[in-house]
């Protein structure tokens, strides 16, 4: 083919037609087109970094649904764990210590933390309002180990002895600094004209932050603290050295118990609070490095109750916060 | 006016006292300052409460082996055996599979953060920023569970066994990886997915922060939208991005039960290969605490715990001060 002399003509002269167009804008043409390669390219990279982050997130969900399903019922959520390597039981004891545990963390964390969050957003100029600020930023990259190791040496030694209130209080140090700074947040997006009006009309400063304030961020508030708690409810490390792990934690029984032998009202919340109890991550942790088939089995089951319930508070605070982001665009 | 402010004057005696009190009570606004003004300091008493517990916590320790406790020495060992401790292995272990969550992370976030917040289209936006927050909330413990049984088997082993053929002449990457997958590359890649959305977040909000003056001014002078990202904005935001790092970095530091169930606490392995089982300040915390029988060990744990926390704390402050400082100049200028 290429032998054919006319067709090499042809070729030739189409190349010089080419050169002779191009040499009018030789370099930056040829700069042009690496740019717009280089834009197109790097453009692209960052799109696929993206998918290549959401991979390990999709591929967990999925896995944890898979492994976890199949062993997923009502007797992991209504018994107590069966002997090692003895198929069946449950992890109610875990997940009666979890709700104990945050329930206090929440008690703890929830007041304090909204106050301070009343004085940030009303004070956040002081000294001391930029210093809480900066503190509670700080606090929420202290390790959780650290803080479990705060509730051991706070608590458990000085008692001499592991307990649920030792956990409440690590856990609710963790949540202290999502609290603060979400209702901190909310309470910004409040209109200043609320609390003109309020002032104005003559209420004290309590009275309008009580009555005027939080009622108006409320819905925020709320969704600060159920994110609180779902990363409290996730959290292992502050656990380890300060519930430790109680495989007969029943709170049905110490209380139902306690009331049918007449027991004091103080001895029943000393059985509750002041003895080790269990966890749900602890579980989790615990069966992981077990050799019984079983166990790992109810590992998976637990992941998957703790991813559905910790990504499911996530997504209700997401929609609450949306929810209200479009009514205050109403306003 | 005049006579108004007579017959209000102030009382005096106990009485008088008491009046006022029961004033100031009935309006309620000095108490109610009083109460915000007291979790506040609760807020900031806690901080100080959690560095001094640890600090007391190890005397034991701190007062038997002094600063060799941290010194960098070749012969130091964790020996509780012998109830020797020193932690310069542990804490290499904890800066090594640190810094290549860091080194991996790094231009992931940063590239994903730059996707988010100029390339996303406004409909895949809200979507896409959901998820890189749900990779944050997962648990640690789930992510730790899925290292052992799915990433390390998965990806960790082969990749190791590749870079053990490849470069296996480097001393990071000398010997074979063990069967099981455990290893400090293990630790390092599912650190590398866990501070992902640290860095991500804080990066992506500095980008927004940047006024858009900056970006018309580059895309009007003719440069091309990588140029304008590449050249302006990234420049342009560089501080807050490295103070997104070092939080990513502290957060890699203190990262517990996931590193923990997949690098092995290996305390003795002194090759330094990332090929090699190895041990973090949090994971060995973790792993002996509860099982720590003398005084001195328990006490030469919470010293290390001390070592991480002052780690942290630094990082912290350093990564705090860097973000806000960008951000508030960024606001002033943007007015």
């Amino acid at each position: 083919m290429l032998g054919n002399p006319s067709m090499q003509a042809n070729v030739k002269v189409k190349a010089e037609v080419e050169t002779a167009s191009t040499l009018a804008l030789t370099s930056t043409s040829s700069l042009y087109r690496r740019r717009r390669v280089a834009n197109v390219v790097m453009l692209g990279v960052t799109g696929l970094f993206t998918l290549l982050a959401l991979l390990p997130l999709v591929w967990i969900i999925v896995y944890v649904l898979k492994a976890g399903g199949p062993y997923l019922n009502w007797s992991l959520f209504a018994n107590l764990p069966a002997a090692l390597g003895q198929p069946g039981g449950g992890v109610r004891n875990a997940i009666e210590s979890t709700i104990l545990v945050t329930a206090l963390a929440s008690l703890f964390s929830v007041p304090v933390g909204v106050l301070a969050a009343f004085y940030v957003a009303r004070y956040g100029n002081t000294p001391l309002g930029t210093a809480v600020r900066f503190g509670t930023d700080v606090l929420s990259g202290v390790p959780s180990i650290v803080v479990g190791l705060f509730g051991y040496a706070m608590i458990v030694k000085p008692q001499g002895h592991y307990s649920a209130l030792a956990g409440g209080v690590a856990i609710a140090i963790i949540m202290l600094p999502t609290i603060v700074r979400t209702t901190e947040e909310m309470l910004k997006l409040v209109p200043r004209t609320l609390r003109e009006a309020a002032l104005g009309l003559g209420a004290p400063e309590w009275k309008t932050s009580l009555d005027i304030l939080l009622p108006a961020a409320l819905s925020g508030v709320v969704t600060g603290i159920m994110l609180a708690i779902a990363r409290g409810v996730g959290e292992t490390a502050p656990l380890l050295f300060t519930v430790l792990g109680n495989d007969r934690f029943a709170i049905g029984q110490i209380v139902g118990g306690g009331i049918a032998g007449r027991q004091p009202l103080g001895q029943i919340a000393d059985r509750l609070f002041e003895q080790p109890v269990d966890g749900l991550t602890l579980t989790m942790w615990k069966y992981a490095q077990q050799p019984a088939p079983e166990r790992v089995q109810q590992a998976w089951a637990v992941a998957l109750v703790l991813m559905v319930f910790v990504l499911g508070l996530n997504i209700l605070a997401r929609l609450v916060v949306s929810w209200r982001q479009k009514q205050t665009g109403r306003l | 006016m005049t006579s108004s402010s007579l017959t209000i004057s102030p009382p005096t005696g106990l009485r008088g006292n008491l009046r006022r009190f029961g004033q100031i009570l009935r309006h309620g606004d000095l108490p109610w300052t009083l109460v915000l003004v007291g979790m506040a300091l609760l807020v900031l008493a806690l901080m100080i409460a959690l560095g001094w517990s640890v600090w007391r916590e190890s005397a034991a320790a701190r007062s038997a082996f002094g600063w060799s406790f941290i010194a960098p020495t070749a012969s130091s060992a964790w020996d509780p055996v012998n109830d020797r401790f020193a932690a310069w292995p542990i804490i290499t272990g904890t800066l090594t599979t640190a810094l290549v969550a860091i080194a991996l992370a790094t231009p992931v976030s940063v590239f994903i953060a730059i996707f988010l917040a100029e390339l996303c289209p406004a409909w895949l936006r809200s979507p896409l920023n959901f998820m890189v927050e749900m990779l944050a909330a997962i648990p640690s413990v789930v992510y730790g569970l899925w290292g052992i049984f799915v990433f390390l088997p998965v990806v960790v082993k082969p990749v190791g066994q590749f870079l053990g053929a490849t470069l296996g002449f480097l001393p990071i990457f000398s010997g074979a990886i063990p069967a099981s997958g455990i290893s400090r590359l293990g630790a390092g890649l599912i650190l590398t997915i866990m501070i992902i959305p640290t860095i991500t977040a804080v990066s992506r909000d500095v980008l927004l922060a940047i006024p858009r003056a900056q970006r018309e001014a580059a895309l009007a002078l003719g440069a091309t939208y990588w140029e304008m990202i590449s050249q302006v904005l990234v420049p342009y935001g560089l501080s807050g991005i490295l103070g997104a790092v070092i939080l990513g970095l502290g957060r890699a530091l203190g990262e517990t039960m996931a590193v923990t169930m997949v690098i092995g606490n290996n305390t003795v392995e002194s090759s330094g290969s990332l090929l090699k089982p190895g041990a973090t300040l949090a994971s060995v915390i973790a792993n002996e605490f509860a099982e720590a029988v003398t005084k001195l060990h328990t006490s030469a744990l919470i010293e290390l715990g001390l070592v991480l926390f002052g780690m942290t704390l630094l990082l912290n402050i350093g990564a705090r001060l860097l973000v806000w400082r960008v951000s508030r100049t960024l606001v002033t200028e943007g007015r």
